[in-house]
């Protein structure tokens, strides 16, 4: 039907069809903007990072820089972030990225059981990480890990600029997780209900960009806040 | 996929007038709060006004009902509190509820022939959240040491707990939190909207300069308002959390932070936002001018290219607003550079407006005038500002009075007039009724003498040196001789707050008991014309189909076939030849 046609009916209206926008749902639109936007929260977030410890003599207050005097203001030295830790944790967060891609695929196929399951798999993905990132700070699973998280370490939250800028982007990001989860949850409960069954997977394409935009923002911050020697 | 379904008329009150998802009632919701916003902040300025003509004075009215405890007279402790929140409250709580949130709701899908936004659960979400702003800005004044004292731009150290103890600084950067997620829901809104809703034929260049600089200023909302809403969420992390990323002086040790860090997320923010106050402005008189000048707008094109411009131009300059706080001279000459530079485009606008006045038949409508007086008082503002872009000058201009006028020119009084240009041009649709021109009138002439006035008065004065935020100016010997000037601009400043009873009179009187205005009241071409005033809910029954431009004026064929000297934009007309706003190619397709 062309859009002539349509605009006498009081149904759909297929325009704008022209290049740039093509078959876009309103909906995938929206969610691109989100994330420019929200990507420009995390930049306002990393640069105020970049620029403390650019302009820092000392960032980490180590139990060397701690042994001669150089940080007074502490009762003991800081810990250094596990990275092969959190490295485990990036590799989970990129496993659930390609679980999310697997899970739209098959509701493009119709093939609803893998759906659910890969879907489920990366809810659980999400999950995992997140409690990685509970042990990381409280050591809430230091029964399993033998570590008992940063704080009880001695890397406590406005002791320095060090420990400050971990935990705010790093709970950020965090809670952004959290969001994904939940969203991913309802997303996966609409599909126990059987509301994919149609193969019509945009509303799961949507929920995925936000995941790899979760997973994306997290490999950035792994990569400055971790891996960035000191 | 049904992309725009036709929603029945809600039937209950909640539904229909609170929890709405219809977006003109949600643009009437935010004009609501933006009018009630803008006259506390409006009071706010008369006392600061009051404070700079007679220190020390009781204040009239006001005085004997809020100030009872220092007799009247506004304190030290209070005059810090009135600036601040004059400020904060103009730009954020009415200003961009009424451009923004108000026309950016009404007219986008209105104009585009949309029946509804796209999300309207956001939409609603987007006004609620406001409100919650709003409240939390009230409540910001009921703190132990009361509201937020840090000016608009709560630099720390002034913004940090010893700058600015209690908990009112601290509610009030939250207040900047939420608002800020209120405008990024809009701004996904309003951008979305036009990029996916656009009515069959409505191409990019046949949308309205409306359309234009308001999605213009969402895009700019939806990319920097996050940057702000770090910023607040670091400063109040730093006044609640013990945390110190704007706390001076403790970086030797190798920890602490560096005041200068907020200024720079500051103004990544602060230099868009005063192109997100007037982009919308821009875009309104634009078209408003080209309506009543009943001529096509000249080089329709050139304007859209000059907006755009603006928009990205306005993301890179925000260092002029640090040339004192010591800068590398190398970025502020690069940063002076790309300031100038915006006043090619802007001159472009401008040029273009003139043009298309020139040798038009110009009706002297309420909204025409409203639009010619925003021309008048943004071009003073341009012109002041190249002596503030300009280094070697703004270092004696810096932290003047000369500043305050020249970006109350430009933020203040343009959006200002811009903003009532757009109540009176849209005043017939979105209430049925026409508003009363005499009454109009009066409130433009008071509006725009006295506004003119008051901050060319702070222009002299700031010229001669008197610094801004100063309690008592007239302590000072070398600024007792500036008092004359600084009471004439005070009382241009009441009579502008008297101008506003007409406004208030006219809009009320005219809102129940104005003349029926009928569907096109300005013999107007944009799609919101061609429907119902006040429009049904769906807005378009069926949507339209577009066919030329939004400026299809004075076109003899036209004039000779029909007997009218505007075309609508859903309106075919063979033999036509089609001005420079319009495609061929696509009108031909259509």
């Amino acid at each position: 039907m062309s859009a002539n046609a349509d605009s006498h009916h009081h149904g759909p209206v297929d325009w704008p069809q022209e290049e740039h926008v093509g078959e876009i749902t309103a909906g995938k639109l929206g969610m691109w903007i989100f994330l420019l936007s929200d990507a420009f929260s995390f930049s306002g977030l990393l640069l105020a990072y970049g620029i403390r410890r650019g302009a820092s003599d000392m960032w980490r207050c180590s139990e060397e820089l701690f042994n001669q005097g150089l940080c007074s203001w502490l009762e003991r030295p800081e810990p250094e972030l596990g990275i092969n830790f959190t490295a485990g944790l990036t590799f989970l967060l990129i496993c659930s990225s390609v679980s999310m891609v697997m899970s739209y695929a098959a509701v493009v196929e119709k093939d609803m059981k893998s759906a659910k399951m890969w879907l489920g798999l990366t809810i659980l993905g999400g999950a995992l990480f997140l409690c990685g990132q509970m042990q990381e700070y409280f050591g809430t699973f230091a029964f399993i890990f033998h570590h008992e998280g940063l704080i009880k370490e001695g890397l406590i939250f406005g002791q320095s600029n060090y420990a400050t800028t971990f935990y705010a982007i790093t709970a950020f990001h965090g809670m952004h997780v959290l969001t994904g989860v939940t969203y991913l949850t309802v997303m996966w409960i609409k599909m126990l209900k059987g509301h994919f069954d149609d193969g019509n997977a945009n509303m799961i394409e949507i929920a995925g960009l936000f995941w790899h935009f979760v997973d994306l923002v997290w490999i950035l911050v792994f990569t400055l806040i971790y891996l960035i020697p000191l | 996929m049904d992309l725009q379904p036709i929603h029945h008329e809600p039937t209950t009150f909640v539904k229909k007038y609170l929890f709405t998802t219809d977006h003109k009632v949600i643009a009437k919701q935010f004009l609501w709060a933006g009018l009630l916003f803008l006259l506390w902040g409006g009071l706010l300025a008369m006392m600061i006004r009051w404070q700079w003509a007679y220190p020390g004075e009781k204040v009239p009215v006001i005085g004997d009902l809020f100030l009872k405890e220092s007799g009247g007279a506004i304190t030290p402790d209070l005059y810090p509190k009135l600036f601040t929140n004059h400020g904060l409250i103009m730009i954020f709580w009415a200003i961009t509820p009424m451009l923004i949130g108000a026309f950016g709701n009404y007219c986008i899908p209105l104009m585009i022939g949309a029946r509804d936004m796209a999300f309207p659960l956001l939409n609603m979400l987007s006004f609620w959240v406001f409100v919650l702003s709003q409240i939390m800005v009230g409540a910001s004044f009921f703190f132990d040491n009361g509201a937020a004292a840090a000016a608009w731009i709560s630099y720390p150290p002034m913004s940090g707990n010893i700058g600015t103890p209690g908990h009112g600084q601290t509610m009030m950067m939250a207040a900047i939190f939420v608002t800020g997620v209120a405008t990024i829901m809009g701004g996904i809104n309003y951008v979305t909207t036009v990029i996916r809703f656009r009515a069959p034929g409505m191409t990019w260049m046949r949308l309205p300069l409306t359309v234009w600089g308001l999605w213009l200023t969402s895009v700019l909302n939806v990319l920097f308002v996050p940057v702000l809403g770090s910023a607040g969420l670091l400063l109040i992390l730093d006044r609640m959390f013990g945390t110190q990323f704007f706390v001076a002086g403790a970086n030797a040790t190798g920890t602490g932070g560096d005041p200068i860090l907020f200024q720079h997320l500051f103004w990544i923010f602060g230099h868009p936002e005063v192109y997100i106050l007037i982009l919308p402005a821009w875009g309104i008189v634009g078209d408003v001018i080209s309506f009543f000048s009943r001529k096509p707008a000249y080089w329709y094109k050139g304007t859209v290219i000059a907006l755009i411009a603006v928009t990205v131009l306005s993301a890179v300059v925000y260092g002029h607003h640090m040339f004192m706080t010591g800068i590398n001279p190398l970025l502020g000459q690069s940063f002076m550079i790309l300031t100038l530079v915006i006043s090619i485009p802007a001159e472009v606008l401008f040029l273009n407006w003139l043009h298309t006045m020139w040798k038009g038949s110009i009706r002297l409508t309420v909204p025409m005038i409203f639009a010619l007086g925003t021309v008048f008082v943004f071009g003073l503002g341009g012109l002041t500002g190249i002596f503030l872009g300009t280094i070697s000058t703004d270092i004696y201009l810096h932290d003047t009075m000369y500043v305050v006028g020249h970006f109350h020119y430009t933020m203040a009084a343009a959006t200002f007039l811009g903003t009532f240009c757009a109540i009176y041009f849209w005043f017939p649709k979105m209430f049925g009724r026409k508003m009363n021109p005499m009454l109009g009138k009066l409130h433009f002439w008071f509006s725009f003498i006295f506004i003119t006035l008051v901050f060319g008065g702070q222009l002299v004065v700031g010229y001669a040196g008197q610094p801004r935020w100063f309690f008592d100016p007239y302590q000072y010997t070398f600024l007792q001789h500036l008092q004359d000037a600084n009471i004439k601009t005070s009382w241009a400043a009441f009579a502008l707050l008297f101008g506003q009873v007409f406004f208030v009179i006219n809009f009320f009187k005219s809102m129940f008991a104005g003349e029926e205005a009928g569907d096109n009241p300005w013999e107007v071409g944009t799609l919101e014309w061609t429907i119902p005033s006040p429009p049904p809910v769906h807005n378009f029954d069926p949507i339209p189909t577009v066919y030329h431009g939004p400026h299809e004026y004075a076109h003899p064929g036209v004039l000779e076939k029909m007997g009218k000297d505007w075309l609508g934009q859903d309106e075919a007309f063979d033999g036509i030849e089609l001005s420079a706003s319009t495609d061929e190619k696509v009108a031909q397709g259509a």
